[in-house]
């Protein structure tokens, strides 16, 4: 178990702003390498695995679908864009998936999908904007009132419906968002 | 194309969150392909979702989960190619529900011209593709729960707005409409539903079993 200070969680330490994500995502992407698989593993498989036991997974289910989410991101690594997500973000888009799959066994309709094409690299520019914006998400999010954070948690544990979850949320998506569609624009502009 | 009606905050975070019933996700997925507001806000909404992860807690796994994991692990997949954009009326995630573009959807005649065709979906909610002639009115309905309805092709009006494709209509129990398919083109949507629809007249009532609405 991680250590979780006194009077509550803590969303983004110093030690994990700082632990280079993206670029261990890119050396198993672009050269298949293993101990930054291992590195990825380490941190994020406990995370997946508390993550959908607070989804009503038992510990072994939790276990066995935090072992095929990062087998997922091994397999799937060639789709990940620093541009559009931080690694965070692409991994829980996958354990959430994953849950949707095994504890709903529903099917999950995805928008079509955007991708770059192999000769356009994501704009190191944008890569390190998205980074920024999530820096100052997990800081927002950590600075928001235990009540109004409890509550956004428990929407992405899946414990709330689309009608419970409220509409102000205090989150500054604003800049995310104009980022995203920044990117996104480019994106259609290459292709067109 | 411009849209004007988007998917609600509220909807964005279910659906990045995963919680929608599979009916409503079909309609947040189809208009997500269609919407690049919508989808860099979803982008927003996930990201929150990375943060929540990123923040929680950590269950140890020992390192013979992260052995057995490396064993697992094959030939990643290749990069994947330029998409290819094709001309669609049915956005991609409902084209596989039909399997196939527009001229692949079974359709059953419910009347004035109206036909329907129901999706298969899981959860309780439904979802269906409907077909209303130009000039052609749905009966006046009330909703019991949520109804979202998304416009493909034409356009409809209602009490509320104009709806043309790409937009979003999301009427819960505060509204009553019949809505009408604009002239010049026929109207095709995609609705999704958690309730039963409440219809005002005595005739659509009786045929509310029939149709399965």
């Amino acid at each position: 178990m991680r250590s979780v200070p006194p009077g509550g969680k803590v969303f983004v330490t110093l030690e994990q702003a700082e632990t280079d994500w993206v670029a261990l995502m890119c050396r198993v992407r672009d050269a298949q390498d293993k101990v930054a698989f291992a590195a990825l593993f380490r941190h994020f498989a406990p995370r997946i695995k508390a993550f959908l036991m607070k989804s009503g997974a038992s510990a072994a289910l939790a276990e066995e679908c935090a072992q095929d989410v990062m087998a997922t991101l091994w397999q799937k690594a060639g789709q990940f864009d620093p541009a559009r997500a931080s690694v965070a973000t692409w991994v829980f888009t996958i354990a959430r998936n994953r849950r949707i799959d095994a504890l709903r066994r529903a099917r999950r309709p995805e928008p079509e999908a955007v991708v770059w094409g192999p000769e356009s690299e994501p704009d190191q520019a944008d890569v390190y904007a998205v980074a920024q914006e999530n820096r100052r998400l997990g800081v927002a999010m950590a600075a928001l009132p235990e009540k109004q954070r409890a509550l956004i948690e428990r929407a992405y544990y899946g414990d709330l419906t689309h009608s419970e979850i409220a509409l102000e949320t205090g989150l500054p998506l604003g800049t995310i968002k104009s980022r995203i569609r920044l990117a996104l624009e480019r994106l259609r502009h290459q292709m067109s | 194309m411009t849209i004007r009606h988007h998917l609600s905050e509220p909807l964005l975070m279910a659906y990045a969150a995963g919680s929608l019933p599979e009916a409503f996700a079909l309609v947040a997925a189809s208009h997500l392909s269609m919407c690049d507001d919508c989808r860099a806000a979803l982008a927003g909404y996930e990201a929150v979702g990375g943060a929540v992860l990123e923040a929680g807690d950590a269950v140890e796994i020992s390192d013979a989960g992260l052995i057995a994991t490396l064993a697992r692990l094959g030939t990643p997949e290749p990069r994947s190619p330029m998409p290819v954009r094709r001309a669609l009326i049915l956005p991609v995630p409902l084209h596989d529900y039909v399997g196939g573009d527009l001229a692949a959807v079974k359709w059953r005649p419910i009347g004035m011209g109206v036909r329907q065709s129901i999706l298969a979906t899981t959860g309780g909610c439904s979802a269906r593709l409907l077909y209303i002639p130009a000039g052609q009115s749905v009966p006046d309905h009330g909703h019991r729960g949520l109804e979202l309805t998304l416009v493909l092709q034409g356009a409809f009006c209602d009490a509320t707005d104009r709806f043309g494709r790409g937009d979003m209509e999301i009427a819960t129990e505060a509204l009553q409409h019949a809505p009408v398919a604009e002239a010049g083109q026929d109207c095709i949507c995609l609705a999704a539903t958690d309730a039963r629809l409440r219809f005002t007249g005595v005739v659509p009532r009786l045929m509310q079993g029939f149709l399965r609405i």
